[in-house]
């Protein structure tokens, strides 16, 4: 017999807020504060123990390096790391810039996380997003920007949200699995992005396989070295889906049709009409994503663009708990690591390709929650685990209508 | 049932000895204590049951025995000596086996490899010895006149087959004490006698049985003492002989309890409900519902009876808009409704509380206060179409908790923190509050403790003498005769007969039940289906 399963269901029962028991303290009539910090302990701990994994692996690899144990070098390249992203005015940009594309995305896999959805598709919307951002831009290139620019972000917006429509769809109408159809929607948005760039796009006055640099389109630097205005596009996201999914009637519709679809269908609500929405939603932010980075970063669209924000936004939202606030903080802690990694190099001789460990390590301490629970003894309760069960819930469900 | 005279346990253990006692058991969560030195023991050769409602405290008591949970105070002794245990396999190993409410059973693995599981008897290093195991279950299941195939898959069994497994598996493990946590709440009145007869051997052969249940003519039967605890306290222990149902309901809630609502007189007016020659499919598509026709009138319960799985969830999902009708006309007042959806007919002034509470009633990790306005989120006070009103949201919340005396510190709490019974009170509230003509209660009380029960039968006579039409479904016989004016039985999708229960018994429903008026005895062998 198991232990697992028994407690969690009887232990639950056993402590109903009867009339004379003392009101438990619950993490509902906490402060929204007290709440929030909750929320962030389990986040917070494996960021931290991270770090700890990271110094232990620079110590261990550093006598390859250097010949010697070096115990002072993850001092060095934390302290890099953190020069490089907060230590001066340009370097807080260069942090906001790199967080921009991880917030708008990990939006994208977070909405579907309320709405029960796995959304793995991001990396494949980002990159439909981009291509249409960057063909956008280049058909503009004689228009004035005040044109181009919402035009070419529009195209990315709009493609971004075809692109999830189409898994929504599938998932919602004949019970094709999300996970699955993304996932080799994915595979399917860079040979896309390989044709087309290779194809029709590519630029007349370059050498290998890319677009013209966008010109009118390109979105201008509005603070600092590198800050361009996309940017605002994540400032404004944030609280404009937490309003949608907090506030909004429809929000509590996409959250209810998540948290337990059959209860919605009774409350007469149309789960298959809101799965496809909310996956076109995703497929929205995550285009934007991509041509926010594709207008403002790159500024031209390579046949072999190799990117990964769409799989860093999965990292994002988790971390994040897919709650747009606590996105915005774990796509600015990845933003900050990318935008701090190349100082890190530079100074410690540590390869950037260590912040990919490092986000590694935080996912898999995220994913072994228990594991972290039980070090540090941290309840389950109010911690937010319950809503981030999708990734193995409702496996080959047929939505009903 | 052949008798069988082998018994693996010692039975002449000395009666009067406690095999298992647990001795000032004190448990502390923040801000509760769910047990609060509590005392209880067991003999060999006795059914000891454990009565409370919901929240009462015996599972924390049973995560105790069985190592789940770590006492803060007070000791558990076996055999007089005192032992710690670590965990259920310490328990297991110490003769102590539990079967769960909700089975611990994997449907896809066999019979054998179920009772296996944790257990494995190596023929090699690397091979299971399937043959000894199976011919072991095999003799097991025939000390009982079972006829038990270790070869089936569980998942195919009945319910009250699998239950049988679960208590084979602890037979299996050598188990001396038997602790059975409401073993008949989801079996048919038939497998619950199966199961009583089961205990009463099982009994006779020197097993200690914990018998935990909050159905007191269940308790009264079988038991040979009943402990009562409430609010984590033992409150009293009676001899089945020197006691009953009234003394034990006021035990356990702490206050008199009426158990059989006086439903005074009913007014029929006209007919609200009208269904005709209903036909409707189950989900493999599988006709299930065959010419089912009834009338509801208004200020009238009307029930229907039968045996679960006979077709009642099929004709509920298809009345209240959640499955389609595959023919036949369904009218609320005169007008067609059918195949209407959930929303319009709310509209109309339909209320449904379903049998599955956290399926379709609830959503558990919502706040109860958007649990309740969940058919009504999307229209004024609560949303101007776009926006939620929090404000409006929680004025109303505040007032149906009240009014429905849901007990909770805060309409704002998730509704996973309520107790069963206050679960199914949110989900009345939301379903009874406004214009009604026709309430659709299916298993209203299902798994419900008797202060829960007493309260949604007493709001749903109200609402019958305030004129609702009030189709009751419910498996529990006696709270269709308790409440109903007319009682349909149903018997392999079709209603056999329309009874009026004034002029019935138990008998007569329970025998249409089983056998929808044929003469056929009921399919009650021993052999695994």
């Amino acid at each position: 017999m198991s232990d697992g399963p028994v407690t969690s269901e009887t232990l639950r029962e056993e402590h109903p807020p009867q009339a004379s028991s003392p009101p438990k303290p619950s993490a509902a009539r906490q402060p929204a504060w007290r709440r929030a910090l909750r929320t962030a302990i389990l986040p917070a701990t494996a960021i931290g123990l991270a770090l700890v994994v990271g110094a232990i692996i620079m110590i261990a690899s550093s006598p390859l390096v250097r010949g010697s144990i070096n115990p002072m070098l993850p001092i060095t390249a934390y302290g890099a790391l953190i020069a490089g992203s907060l230590g001066s005015f340009n370097a807080i940009v260069s942090t906001l810039v790199q967080a921009t594309p991880l917030i708008l995305a990990g939006l994208a896999v977070g909405i579907g996380f309320k709405a029960g959805l796995f959304n793995i598709g991001a990396q494949g919307q980002f990159l439909i997003g981009a291509l249409a951002a960057a063909a956008m831009g280049i058909s503009t290139a004689e228009l004035s920007p005040v044109v181009a620019i919402p035009l070419a972000l529009l195209a990315g917006a709009v493609a971004g949200l075809a692109y999830g429509f189409i898994p929504g769809f599938l998932k919602a109408y004949t019970g094709a699995h999300e996970v699955v159809t993304t996932i080799m929607l994915n595979y399917v948005a860079i040979q896309i992005v390989a044709y087309v760039v290779s194809g029709p796009l590519r630029g007349a006055s370059v050498t290998f396989a890319r677009t013209d640099t966008i010109t009118s389109a390109a979105l201008p630097i509005v603070i600092g070295r590198d800050g361009h205005i996309g940017i605002l596009f994540a400032a404004i996201a944030v609280p404009l889906i937490a309003w949608l999914l907090f506030r909004s009637t429809l929000g509590f519709e996409i959250r209810t049709v998540g948290a337990n679809p059959d209860a919605a269908r009774y409350a007469g609500m149309h789960p298959r009409r809101l799965i496809t929405m909310t996956m076109a939603l995703g497929g929205l932010l995550a285009g934007l994503a991509g041509a926010i980075e594709i207008l403002g970063q790159t500024r031209h669209m390579p046949a072999a663009y190799a990117t990964s924000v769409g799989f860093d936004a999965i990292a994002v939202a988790l971390l994040g708990r897919a709650h747009p606030v606590g996105i915005l903080f774990a796509g600015l802690l990845f933003g900050a690591m990318r935008a701090g990694a190349g100082l890190m190099q530079i100074q410690a001789g540590i390869p950037v390709q260590m912040i990919n460990v490092l986000q590694a390590v935080i996912l898999f301490f995220l994913a072994a929650d228990i594991i972290v629970r039980a070090i540090f003894r941290i309840r389950a309760e109010g911690t937010g685990v319950s809503e981030l069960q999708t990734v193995t819930r409702s496996y080959g469900e047929q939505v009903a209508k | 049932m052949t008798t069988s005279t082998s018994s693996p346990q010692d039975a002449t253990a000395e009666p009067g000895a406690p095999l298992l006692e647990m001795r000032g058991i004190t448990k502390r969560y923040p801000g509760v204590v769910a047990n609060d030195d509590i005392t209880l023991d067991v003999r060999a050769g006795e059914i000891h049951a454990l009565l409370g409602e919901n929240g009462a405290g015996k599972s924390t008591l049973m995560n105790i025995l069985y190592g789940l949970a770590v006492p803060d105070e007070g000791e558990i002794l076996m055999e007089g000596e005192p032992v710690e245990i670590d965990g259920p396999t310490d328990a297991i190993r110490r003769g102590i086996s539990m079967v769960h409410q909700h089975f611990m059973l994997v449907p896809v693995l066999s019979v054998a490899e179920n009772i296996l599981l944790g257990d494995e008897p190596m023929a090699n290093p690397v091979m299971l010895d399937r043959r000894t195991a199976s011919d072991r279950i095999r003799a097991l299941g025939a000390t009982f006149g079972w006829e038990v195939d270790p070869e089936q898959a569980v998942g195919t069994l009945s319910v009250g087959w699998q239950q049988r497994v679960e208590i084979l598996k602890a037979l299996y493990r050598e188990a001396r004490v038997l602790v059975l946590d409401e073993p008949t709440a989801s079996l048919t009145p038939q497998e619950t006698r199966e199961i009583f007869d089961v205990l009463r051997r099982l009994r006779a052969e020197g097993y200690a049985i914990v018998f935990i249940s909050h159905k007191l003519y269940e308790v009264l039967e079988i038991a040979d003492r009943i402990t009562v605890i409430r609010r984590g306290r033992v409150v009293g222990t009676r001899i089945p002989a020197e006691t009953d149902e009234d003394d034990l309901a006021e035990l356990m809630v702490g206050r008199e309890v009426q158990l059989t609502v006086d439903r005074g007189e009913s007014h029929p007016g006209e007919p609200m409900l009208t269904v005709a020659g209903l036909h409707v499919k189950d989900d493999r598509g599988h006709e299930v519902v065959h010419d089912v026709g009834f009338e509801v009138r208004a200020g009238e319960i009307f029930g229907i009876a039968g045996v679960a799985g006979n077709g009642q969830d099929e004709l509920v999902g298809a009345l209240v808009g959640l499955r389609p009708v595959a023919s036949g006309r369904v009218s609320l007042h005169g007008n067609d409704v059918t195949d209407m959806n959930p929303r319009r007919l709310h509209r109309r002034g339909v209320g449904f509380v379903p049998a599955d509470r956290h399926r379709f009633g609830i959503v558990l990790s919502f706040p109860i206060a958007d649990n309740l306005c969940l058919n009504d989120y999307y229209h004024a006070p609560f949303s101007n179409g776009v926006v939620r009103d929090e404000d409006a949201i929680l004025r109303y919340a505040e007032r149906l908790v009240s009014e429905y005396d849901v007990r909770t510190p805060s309409a704002t709490l998730v509704a996973s923190s309520l107790s069963g019974g206050n679960q199914q009170k949110v989900v009345v509230a939301r379903e009874f509050d406004g214009e009604l003509r026709l309430l659709v209660l299916d298993q209203p009380t299902r798994g419900l403790d008797v202060g829960s029960i007493e309260f949604i039968h007493r709001q749903g006579i109200g609402k019958r003498d305030a004129g609702v039409a009030i189709l009751l479904v419910s498996a529990e016989l006696d709270e269709v005769l308790e409440l109903s004016d007319r009682i349909a039985v149903m018997y392999r999708g079709r209603i056999v007969s329309v009874l009026d229960a004034r002029r019935t018994n138990r008998e007569e429903v329970g025998l249409l039940m089983a056998t929808g008026g044929r003469e056929e005895a009921a399919d009650e062998s021993g052999t695994m289906p």
